[in-house]
């Protein structure tokens, strides 16, 4: 866990809203704003944040199924940004990307092994060869022998996640971006499915971009952390750290919020005001002072930076 | 995503053959297959009937002829006794299959030899256009919603500009100005009368009907979550569109088919109805309505035998579209329209 498998600078990523005849620099929507990530080898960085914050967006721009509009994403030797699409197409088995809604990621129409043997056919693997991984991938990420031969429509979601694991797998990627992959599955197969996460990442050395929103599940499997809120980090951490001591207001709000099952609770609960500002028109200085509660002059006019404090990073003029 | 949730099954079954069972399982399929099926070979028996059942041929005008019934001699065409006196009263429905079994038209040919030539025609035009809508369609649907921008915009204009006119409309003027002159594209070239003409002007003006909906489809289809997978392993353009996005646009192009193909028909029986489709002295079930409308009075089965089989035709091809598309979608059928 030394050097970084993939560093991300200034990047960004704005959408113009109208249409053809009706673009205007004025409604321009930051959906993520020169955020610079450093994820090293082996790790499990988390990425926290509300609905609409940036981070699915940031996750789809690291595996390219999002254009960047500025910026760039080094990945061991190739900057991801700047590679077109064609170019990319034989790099791609060396980063993968699983999604969220594990009902809307296989094909209807494909038997599962096809689809786990989709990349290997791609990339062309031989006939025998990939029947032989994916059966093999299969039953590693915990499924009988016979889902080979069926098809999607056969399993639960629990089981078809772990078809959509083992298809990012096949190729044997050295990074993993992971878009929300158990918010879509019952809290009772969320653990289960994260284990495999584990499990595969100590077998496969893998290095795992992991999305969420859910505080307990991010916690669960990654080593640092970084806030997301309004397309910027706003805190980046180790994970025990982030959650035993978080320094920027936002972190600290978004804690509070997530409920604990003892009675040793004595944390006290903040609630912020208002709503996430629309993100055309962003709040002046800090993009978070309009909520927060600890706002001052200095807030409403500077942007704070993401500078170092010990090990981590905080964005906040006034940290703890 | 619809049509895997209702239909649980013990063993792998593909989605397809899923369909199919319920398919196979419907009355509806059975009994619109089994009248097409009568229609179809009551159409390639058409010679058979005409050279040696009936002995007579239906594309000559027999004026003078004669048969004998019930041991009378009687001549097919008798001079009108009503009104002016004016024109010939053919003979009406002999019931006899030998002869003239559905009486004879204005100029003394076998009406149910034609009616049986006719469906040929018909249902060879009908099919040919109905297909040539279907596969242009899906091509530019393809095209049009997976490469979006302003491919799709060209296209989609395109198909605007036709969509702008009705199609009858567009049907007649077209076929009013290519049956004098002939097409020429490339080198394809439709001489004037070819039965080539109505089938390409058929098959072209119902393009945007369908072309329309399977591009939404697949614009649909291209931001599914396993269609960005397929982009993230590294797929060429043409694995996405072949393998991932049109076995899932599929379904709704073979529900298109049997519409498409009634739909078709019905526009080849009016251009022929009108005198710019099928040719005389070819046959099609929309010539011989024409040629029963000067007899409508005396002898109206000319007119209905053909009309009959295009609404049992029709309804029968609407009846399967119904099965295919409820096999294919089961909650359609749930919902009860």
């Amino acid at each position: 866990m030394s050097n970084p498998i993939l560093s991300i600078r200034n990047l960004s990523k704005n959408y113009i809203l109208g249409g053809a005849f009706t673009k205007s620099s004025k409604d321009v929507v930051h959906a993520v704003e020169k955020v610079n990530l450093e994820i090293m080898e082996g790790e499990t960085l988390g990425i926290v944040g509300e609905s609409g914050c940036g981070k699915s967006t940031l996750g789809r721009m690291i595996v390219r199924l999002e254009e960047p509009t500025g910026g760039e994403i080094i990945f061991e030797d190739l900057d991801l940004a700047k590679e077109s699409h064609r170019a990319l197409r034989t790099h791609r088995k060396r980063f993968q990307m699983i999604f969220q809604d594990p009902y809307a990621s296989l094909n209807p129409r494909r038997q599962i092994g096809k689809i786990v043997e989709e990349p290997l056919r791609v990339h062309g693997v031989a006939k025998q060869e990939r029947k032989r991984v994916a059966q093999d991938l299969l039953r590693r990420v915990g499924l009988d022998a016979n889902a080979y031969e069926k098809y999607p429509h056969e399993f639960s979601g629990g089981q078809r996640q772990r078809v959509v694991i083992a298809r990012a797998l096949a190729l044997n990627p050295r990074l993993v971006v992971a878009d929300e992959p158990v918010s879509a599955l019952d809290v009772s197969i969320q653990a289960q499915v994260l284990n495999l996460f584990k499990d595969l990442q100590k077998e496969f050395n893998l290095t795992y971009v992991f999305i969420a929103h859910d505080l307990g599940v991010v916690r669960h499997v990654s080593d640092r952390i970084a806030v997301m809120y309004l397309g910027k980090i706003v805190e980046l951490a180790d994970a025990n750290d982030l959650y035993e001591h978080p320094m920027h207001p936002y972190t600290k709000a978004l804690l509070s919020a997530n409920p604990r099952m003892d009675d040793s609770d004595t944390r006290e609960r903040i609630i912020l005001k208002g709503d996430i500002p629309n993100p055309i028109n962003r709040p002046s200085g800090c993009v978070f002072n309009p909520r927060c509660p600890k706002a001052q002059e200095i807030c409403k006019t500077e942007s704070p930076q993401l500078i170092n404090i010990g090990k981590r990073q905080v964005s906040c003029h006034f940290p703890e | 995503m619809s049509l895997n949730e209702s239909a649980s099954a013990i063993f792998s079954e593909s989605p397809g053959k899923i369909a199919l069972r319920t398919l196979a399982r419907d009355k509806r399929s059975w009994i619109s297959l089994s009248i097409l099926g009568t229609i179809i070979l009551l159409a390639l028996f058409a010679p058979l009937y005409a050279h040696i059942i009936a002995k007579t041929d239906p594309f000559a005008s027999t004026l003078n002829a004669t048969i004998t019934l019930h041991g009378k001699t009687i001549s097919v065409l008798e001079p009108s006794t009503t009104g002016l006196g004016l024109g010939v009263t053919p003979i009406g429905p002999t019931w006899n299959i030998h002869k003239y079994f559905l009486g004879a038209d204005g100029q003394g040919r076998d009406v149910m030899a034609r009616l049986l030539y006719g469906s040929r025609n018909t249902l060879f035009i009908g099919t040919s256009a109905g297909l040539i809508t279907i596969i242009l369609s899906l091509l530019i649907g393809l095209i049009a919603g997976y490469r979006r921008g302003w491919v799709d915009a060209v296209l989609s204009r395109i198909l605007d500009v036709i969509w702008a006119f009705p199609v009858y409309l567009l049907a007649i003027s077209l076929s009013v100005v290519l049956l004098t002159s002939g097409l020429k594209i490339g080198f394809l070239h439709f001489g004037p009368g070819s039965m080539a003409l109505p089938i390409t002007i058929i098959g072209v003006v119902y393009i945007p009907y369908v072309a329309r909906p399977i591009r939404g489809q697949v614009l649909a289809m291209r931001e599914r979550e396993f269609v960005r997978a397929a982009v993230g392993t590294g797929a060429k353009h043409s694995t996405i569109v072949f393998r991932e996005i049109l076995p899932n646009v599929m379904p709704a192009v073979l529900v298109f088919i049997p519409i498409m193909i009634a739909l078709s028909m019905l526009t080849e029986s009016a251009l022929s109805f009108l005198s710019i489709g099928v040719q005389p002295p070819s046959a099609s079930w929309g010539t011989i309505i024409n040629d029963g409308l000067a007899l409508l009075y005396t002898r109206p089965i000319v007119a209905l035998a053909p009309g009959l089989m295009i609404v049992l035709t029709a309804a029968a091809l609407n009846l399967y579209g119904d099965a295919v598309r409820d096999a294919l979608d089961p909650k359609t059928r749930a919902r009860g329209d």
